[in-house]
């Protein structure tokens, strides 16, 4: 078996596996659950870095998940999103009350999720416009839609490109290559707001950018919050929170949520910092 | 004592030597074919490695123990030709079957300040004062394989531009091995001859429609006068079971400007070498390519380029795909000689590797004897990480898509070189269809 599929297929735990025809129906009221969720490095002994992970997104809220370098916040995002390069060793992901965890990344992606780079790769030759054309078209062939004409996506890519404020030349040559960091995240954006996911994630996307790039973030995310989107914000500042208001902020410390609650909770962090919840996260 | 070895094969190609039909031929030939024949006799295909720069990482043995007829030519229609490779009936196309120039099957319009057609009839006649030119670049040198080029040197294609004049159609020059089902020797031989102020493209390729062996050496001698513009395009697509080593030599003129665009991925043992003169001040050159490689192919370029007066610029770039068991070897050269300040020089080589298996030899190198010049060089054997891979899946890109995308951006830089649109698809189809077979044999890909 080729190493690259490893992760997606080397599950410990047996679970309903969804097939190749998983077509979820569009309706409100969908819920993403993460239940008790332990994950380790794919190949390396002792490397469990979530310990038992609960969750739950419900439709059209917007959470924020904080946490201290090493806490385990990217892990948690691209497990989500099903990276290859992890095992889950006890634990489920549902979406509308279906496991995931055994869909390869491009089908999760195809039922509408959507994760945000923290370091987008570097991609020369690829172009953006191609590359995005090629992602919205393998969406719309698995999910039995039309594919969008050239023309229209052409109208949507450029007036997509304008609001997220990438410069035009830019996006006409290679994926990210040359790319400052801001205009990296920024092509982040242009991708989610291209794809229009049903939940988005976005992993650190406000480190590195400077005040004008974070209120572009923030402006893409305001602008597609809506009762049928949610979002996972996974941020170790509470700044990006200043322009984002999440309905839940939650606390994530050494692979386990701590503390959840209100937007008032990334101002105690911001206030106090992570330590006062270390001792939380070692006796959990 | 110890006697030295006896060249190799040498005897393989003796008797089509000794039977070739020389009633006819210019008397200059004949000497030059003598003599080249004569080096080639004293020094064998060049199968030892260690000690010898050139052939250090190409393993010449197969070339050497296979024989190959010599002298016959076969029948060859137009649809076998431009099914096989790059075509547009609006170009001038010069057709070459079995080393020799066929009037039926070239289609050449009359265009003012275009000399195009057969080799043989321009010796004939002294067209341009061929004898003036002729094996100055390549042919007399102690170098087996434009030796043995011009040894057997008959027939080919000459393409001369008037000065001043400005041809914008692409002139086509392919030479093609024809389906007798025995392996064959041919030696193509190419002139180009472009005079002053004068501009254009050449679009020459090699197809095979046998799928026996074959031999082929060819030699393309180039000469840009002043402020002449060559737009060069070079296609090599032959079977993946014979032995293509060519040679392209290039003299430019003051500010003359070659660009040339290497698309090789055919042949068994593939060779491309190539070296540019800049001879006179202000000449520019720009040798490009891509080389993509499976299965047990071993792919050689051989690329050199001597600035001999200040204020010229060159530049090499290179890229790889690499699959399978499949072996290239990029070996670039700059030598900046003592007169030639102001000199620019820059060099790189970046290949794709996408299977343990696969090997790639970088060796770019810099002479330089001039203290005022600007040169760069570098070689890189890189991979498709997980992570890159997992960013396209992420959007939905399903992984063999996924896959077959990075490695059609890796190329993409050097597809877009090639302007014209009939070559442009041509390459672009090709290219896509040698994916499919460099997955295939992929096993590397994204796990990294």
């Amino acid at each position: 078996m080729p190493r690259f599929l490893a992760g997606a297929l080397a599950h410990s735990t047996s679970h309903k596996t969804l097939d190749q025809t998983f077509r979820p129906v569009a309706r409100k009221n969908k819920m993403l659950e993460i239940k008790n969720l332990r994950v380790s490095v794919l190949d390396i002994d002792d490397s469990e870095i979530l310990k038992g992970i609960n969750l739950t997104v419900k439709t059209g809220e917007v959470h924020a998940i904080m946490g201290p370098n090493g806490s385990g916040k990217s892990t948690l995002a691209n497990v989500m999103m099903g990276r290859p390069d992890y095992v889950i060793n006890e634990g489920d992901i549902l979406y509308d009350g279906e496991s995931i965890i055994n869909l390869l990344p491009e089908k999760r992606a195809h039922f509408g999720m959507f994760l945000a780079f923290q370091y987008p790769a570097e991609i020369p030759g690829v172009r953006p416009w191609q590359f995005l054309k090629a992602a919205l078209d393998a969406k719309a062939d698995s999910r039995g839609e039309e594919k969008m004409s050239v023309r229209d996506f052409s109208k949507l890519f450029d007036e997509k490109v304008a609001a997220v404020g990438i410069d035009p030349q830019l996006v006409k040559r290679s994926l990210n290559e040359g790319f400052s960091g801001g205009e990296k995240k920024r092509n982040e954006m242009l991708q989610l707001e291209v794809l229009k996911p049903e939940l988005a994630i976005l992993d650190e996307t406000d480190s590195g950018l400077d005040v004008d790039a974070l209120r572009i973030v923030a402006q893409g995310v305001n602008s597609m919050r809506s009762p049928d989107r949610s979002f996972i914000i996974v941020t170790h500042y509470q700044r990006l929170l200043n322009y984002i208001k999440p309905d839940v902020v939650h606390i994530l410390v050494k692979g386990r949520i701590v503390k959840t609650g209100g937007p008032e909770l990334a101002l105690e962090v911001e206030k106090d910092g992570y330590k006062q919840y270390a001792s939380v996260g070692a006796s959990a | 004592m110890t006697l030295a070895a006896p060249p190799t094969s040498v005897d393989k190609y003796a008797s089509a030597f000794e039977s070739l039909d020389d009633s006819g031929i210019p008397a200059w030939l004949f000497a030059i074919r003598r003599q080249a024949w004569s080096n080639f006799s004293d020094l064998g295909i060049p199968i030892k490695r260690r000690g010898n720069e050139l052939w250090k990482y190409t393993n010449l043995r197969p070339l050497a123990d296979a024989d190959f007829e010599y002298g016959r030519i076969g029948l060859v229609s137009l649809d076998q030709i431009t099914s096989k490779g790059p075509w547009d009936n609006a170009w001038d196309t010069v057709v070459v079957v079995d080393g020799n120039f066929s009037a039926q099957l070239s289609s050449l319009k009359a265009r003012p300040g275009l000399t195009a057609g057969s080799l043989a009839d321009a010796f004939a006649v002294g067209t341009d004062n061929v004898e003036s030119l002729f094996a100055t670049l390549a042919g007399r040198e102690n170098y087996a394989f434009t030796a043995l080029n011009t040894a057997f040197a008959k027939d080919g294609a000459y393409i001369g531009i008037a000065a001043d004049a400005r041809l914008e159609t692409p002139v086509h020059v392919v030479f093609v091995s024809s389906d007798l089902a025995e392996g064959r020797a041919t030696y193509p031989r190419l002139l180009i001859n472009a005079g002053e102020n004068s501009s254009v493209i050449i679009v020459e390729s090699y197809i095979n429609l046998s799928e026996s062996p074959q031999l082929t050496v060819p030699v393309t001698e180039i000469f840009a006068s002043s402020a002449a513009r060559i737009r060069h395009y070079r296609i090599q697509i032959e079977n993946e079971k014979s032995f293509h080593i060519g040679t392209t030599r290039v003299h430019q003129k003051a500010d003359s400007s070659f660009t040339s665009t290497s698309f090789a991925t055919g042949a068994s043992i593939g060779r491309n070498d190539i070296h540019t003169q800049l001879d006179e001040p202000g000449a520019e050159c720009k040798l490009h390519g891509l080389y993509m490689t499976s299965g047990q192919q071993q792919q050689d370029q051989e690329i050199s380029t001597t600035h001999a007066k200040p204020n010229c610029t060159s530049h090499q770039f290179y890229k790889g795909i690499l699959s399978g068991k499949s072996h290239a070897v990029f070996s670039g050269r700059v030598v900046v000689e003592r007169d030639a300040q102001k000199s620019v020089a820059n060099q790189k080589d970046l290949n794709l590797m996408l299977s343990r298996g696969a090997r790639i030899d970088a060796k770019p190198s810099l002479q330089i004897f001039a203290d005022d010049v600007k040169c760069a060089h570098g070689a890189t054997a890189g991979h498709v990480d997980r992570d890159t891979l997992f960013y396209l899946r992420s959007r939905g890109v399903d992984e063999e898509t996924a896959k077959a995308i990075l490695i059609r951006g890796f190329a993409d830089e050097m597809l877009d070189e090639f302007e014209p649109a009939a070559l442009r698809e041509f390459v672009e189809r090709t290219t896509d269809d040698r994916i499919a077979t460099l997955l295939a044999e992929s096993d590397i890909l994204g796990t990294i």
